[in-house]
């Protein structure tokens, strides 16, 4: 019977080691194909015409001068007159042609009337936004929240905020479509979901969902933008059929890419925060509001992380003109980690407490893995110097200058990352090569990776030897990348497959050695009884024995015994220098301290880490959607003013990771989210321990920065 | 704003494509290198250069030493040339208006954003992509850097990165934080690789004055 578990840490020659992705050498030298690269025989391109107006009704479409333009194969009307539009950039009409110029002149070309209704497209101020915009609120209580207040010495009373960001994956969204035969699809797209999107498609075309082929080899960032089959990918999918099947290449401009294909919904509030003099905290109340476009949105989970005994929450979902929110990298966490974590650091600094020091005195509210977060705390406090170099709120930390002061702040965060259902099939041939088959995909995270190191850990070979197969749906069907649920699905299947795999070459084997297959076990390319290294065989002399039929099996997760769970903790400190003449922040150092159960390649877990800071410190000081309230439009739909931090804009970063005792045991959990919640309010609160002023709202732009030093007469 | 309007009207005014800006002044461009004959300001010695457009005309590229005869319309870019016409696919398109270096490649050994050349303009120059770079297999000193070093995620920004990086070291081989900056400062990452690409960098530089020392590499 075999039994599933990792191996124990003195046993592994491959997982938790510093290991190259195996995909770099492809990727530095531009053999990595990605969606946007595929380039099919007779392929046309499709260019997709949106609407200018954030709130309108079709009246007319005319596609008959596009349609008669030389080149033009194709044009396809997406939402007909009638149609409410809803969001500046939603899609009307689409259009293929032989060459991109060519399908751009005739969307262009097609003549649209609209009837222009009134829109509101910003929800920063709860105030201003139109009744009709507003849904009802939500509202909880716990516990007697006004009671707890009115036996609090302290209290704190602040408007904190998210602006909308988008994803702004480098790749963008899109398609390359085709029909082979009357009935079956062939489709490359850009996804997280390379095993799920062929039944959604297939759905959209009423086919059986085997007949939809989806291939991706790699994809060029995602973030929680790429789940679905979108709107156009089916159109396109539908032209192509009109036109004998011809492969149509869709993939978004860069414009339509920041203005529709997914946003992180706002997320303001008013918090109310109490604590008692010697900083134990007493009692939570919020009014909180945000929009994700039409559907307006929930309430983030305030207060954060913190479980007050006594808390009231209020929610206003807004909804607004604006193309719709998607999963955006640890959807909510980060938002109600500004809000909650912001507060904490404003009261702590009311009652002259050190955040460190109140945090820790506090940390049994933050419930199970209270004990982590000290340790993390402690760990990330020593890696910063938070004791040399902190000082009270306003004086600067040491090294401030008269013009820049410095500032030290701290947040931490959580996140579930249970793994994904996830199945796969494992061959060992007769001549020893071994290849694993999933319809998973790579979005970055290092998946190829961490598969081939499980697999060769776990046969007991180099890694070499191991081919591994990903991104087909008519591979093994593996879960969605979203929510940091890949590593814990695709290890323990893949882990359970070679266990299943190497307990049948062993009884194989076993014969020949005098044994039987519970006395051996494979290392180092060699099946040898256990303990007893000289009496072995080679894997390749023992895969022979298979003769002429290659040994297959099929891993699950879940499956017997658990090899994954669910739930980490980290925390961050930032420590940020603020020019109080011109109101620009700039990192100086940043550190996290991760925990993520057991790691499997150290390598690209802390560049994981590495990312979701610099991604951080991306939101925390530029990144915004800025919309126009007169035209209804993005104003910043491109890479020069949709700003993103640059090489010389992240300072020096540190990253530990949690490991052994305490960790090991959980298994492996998923790291993708939970780093990228603490930058904001961690470089929120380094900000306003620099200048003795909360700026209240992310991004920490300089005009704000100033704005809020001239609440304080101009002086930090 | 009137209750009805025409789309051309609201929309295409504000919204200058990168693509017609180009289209309107390549053409431009193109008409200056012209001898313009009877005004009495031609004939000043200036090469005759073929009109090409505003249809498509024929072209030959040379790319990685290789001449590639396509046929293209003035407003078409070197970025979009190499990628829908040549089908060499490493450099990527990403912001499309020369802010993110993703479409890096070299002219004539000058790095350049792709996307911001027109294919016409690139005619007798030599141009090199990220596929240039591996010889026989082997991975230029620069790209290992990336790959043992983790200065990628994605990878979409990364063939960018690599060029970016491969010309800053060729003109500053002992490169200081401020030419690491300023080198790299064009090219942007959204996964977040800056530290694994700081730490190429400097690995690359290491690597690469060893082999010079060794004297040299084909085409390092």
């Amino acid at each position: 019977m075999a039994e599933y578990k990792w191996p124990e840490e003195s046993k592994r020659k491959f997982i938790g080691k510093r290991i190259s992705r195996i995909d770099g050498p492809d990727k530095v030298s531009g053999r990595a194909k990605y969606t946007f690269d595929i380039n099919r025989p007779g392929m046309l391109f499709g260019k997709v015409l949106r609407s200018p107006y954030a709130h309108a009704k079709i009246v007319s479409i005319d596609t008959s001068a596009a349609e008669s333009m030389p080149g033009v194969k194709g044009v396809r009307i997406i939402q007909g007159p009638g149609t409410e539009i809803q969001w500046a950039g939603d899609e009307i009409a689409l259009v293929a042609a032989v060459d991109e110029g060519t399908a751009e002149d005739a969307a262009r070309a097609i003549r649209v009337k609209y009837e222009v209704l009134p829109h509101v497209v910003n929800e920063r101020e709860l105030e201003k936004v139109p009744a009709a915009n507003r849904r009802q609120a939500t509202e909880q209580t716990k516990g007697d929240p006004a009671g707890a207040f009115s036996g609090a010495d302290v209290v704190v009373e602040d408007v904190y905020g998210n602006d909308v960001i988008t994803h702004c994956c480098l790749e963008t969204h899109g398609v390359v479509t085709e029909w082979q035969g009357a009935n079956n699809v062939l489709l490359h797209q850009s996804t997280q979901s390379v095993s799920s999107i062929g039944g959604e498609m297939a759905r959209a075309l009423q086919l059986p969902a085997g007949n939809v082929e989806v291939k991706m080899d790699h994809i060029g960032g995602g973030f929680g933008s790429k789940f679905p089959v979108d709107r156009w990918g089916v159109e396109a999918t539908k032209l192509s059929k009109q036109l004998g099947g011809a492969p149509i290449k869709v993939m978004l401009e860069r414009d339509a890419e920041l203005t529709v294909a997914g946003t992180r919904p706002s997320a303001y509030a008013k918090v109310k925060v109490g604590a008692k003099k010697d900083g134990t905290l007493v009692a939570w109340e919020s009014e909180s509001w945000g929009s994700g476009g039409v559907a307006g949105t929930g309430m983030p989970p305030y207060p954060y992380v913190w479980q007050f005994a006594n808390q009231k929450t209020r929610h206003h979902s807004i909804s607004t003109h604006n193309g719709p929110q998607r999963a955006w990298r640890a959807p909510n966490h980060p938002q109600a980690c500004v809000v909650t974590m912001g507060a904490l650091e404003d009261l702590a600094a009311k009652l002259n407490m050190d955040p460190l020091d109140f945090v820790l005195k506090n940390i049994e509210m933050t419930g199970v893995r209270a004990n982590v977060y000290k340790d993390e705390l402690l760990r990330a406090a020593e890696m910063i110097e938070w004791k040399r170099l902190w000082r009270p709120r306003g004086q600067g930390a040491v090294g401030s200058s008269s013009v820049v002061k410095r500032g030290l702040g701290l947040s931490l965060h959580t996140w579930g990352g249970g793994g994904h259902a996830s199945d796969c099939d494992l061959t060992i041939h007769p001549d020893g090569s071994v290849e694993i088959k999933l319809g998973t995909q790579d979005i970055g995270t290092g998946t190829r990776t961490t598969i081939q190191i499980v697999v060769a850990e776990s046969l007991g070979i180099a890694r070499s030897q191991v081919k591994v197969l990903i991104g087909s749906n008519k591979y093994p069907a593996s879960g969605s990348s979203g929510g940091s649920t890949t590593i814990g699905g695709v290890s323990a299947s893949s882990r359970r497959a070679s266990i299943d795999a190497l307990n049948l070459l062993l009884e194989k084997v076993a014969p020949a050695l005098g044994t039987t297959a519970d006395k051996l076990e494979s290392v180092d390319g060699k099946i040898q009884i256990i303990g007893e290294p000289t009496k072995s065989v080679t894997w390749k002399q023992a895969c022979a024995k298979l003769g002429t039929q290659p040994l297959t099996t099929r891993g699950k997760h879940p499956g017997k015994e658990s090899l994954t769970s669910a739930g980490v903790g980290g925390v961050q400190m930032a420590d940020v220098s603020v020019d109080i003449e011109t109101g620009i922040v700039k990192m100086n150092n940043f550190v996290a301290v991760q925990d993520c159960g057991l790691i499997i390649d150290m390598k690209t877990a802390e560049s994981q880490v590495f990312g979701a800071m610099i991604m951080g410190v991306c939101y925390s000081l530029y990144e915004e959607k800025i919309m126009d309230d007169q035209t209804g439009r993005m104003l910043n739909p491109n890479m020069e003013f949709y700003k993103l931090a640059g090489l010389a804009d992240i300072g020096n970063f540190k990253v530990h990771m949690m490991t052994g005792k305490g960790y090991d045991e959980r298994g492996p959990i998923g790291l993708g989210e939970p780093p990228t919640v603490s930058p904001g309010a961690a470089i929120a609160n380094a900000v306003a321990n620099a200048i003795g002023v909360r700026v209240g709202t992310i991004p920490l732009t300089p005009d704000r920065v100033l704005a809020a030093l001239a609440r304080k007469g101009g002086q930090a | 704003m009137s209750s009805s309007d025409e789309r051309r009207d609201a929309a295409d005014k504000p919204q200058v494509s990168r693509r017609n800006f180009i289209k309107g002044t390549g053409v431009a461009g193109v008409a200056l290198t012209i001898p313009l004959g009877a005004d009495g300001r031609a004939g000043t010695g200036m090469p005759v250069v073929p009109v090409i457009g505003p249809d498509k005309g024929r072209i030959t590229l040379n790319v990685n030493g290789v001449a590639r005869t396509l046929e293209v319309e003035p407003r078409v870019t070197l970025l979009d040339a190499l990628r829908n016409d040549l089908d060499v696919t490493g450099a990527k398109r990403v912001c499309d208006r020369g802010t993110c270096g993703a479409c890096s490649v070299t002219l004539d050994g000058k790095l350049v954003y792709g996307c911001s050349v027109l294919a016409i303009d690139a005619q007798g120059r030599k141009i090199e992509t990220v596929e240039s770079l591996a010889s026989d297999g082997e991975l230029h000193p620069v790209q290992k850097a990336f790959v043992d070093n983790d200065g990628q995620q994605c990878g979409f920004c990364t063939p960018g990165f690599v060029m970016a990086c491969k010309s800053l070291l060729d003109h500053h081989p002992d490169p200081t934080p401020e030419d690491i900056q300023m080198g790299l400062g064009g090219n942007i990452c959204r996964c977040g690789t800056y530290v694994g690409i700081k730490a190429a960098v400097a690995q690359a530089a290491t690597e690469l004055k060893k082999t010079k020392a060794k004297g040299g590499r084909r085409n390092g």
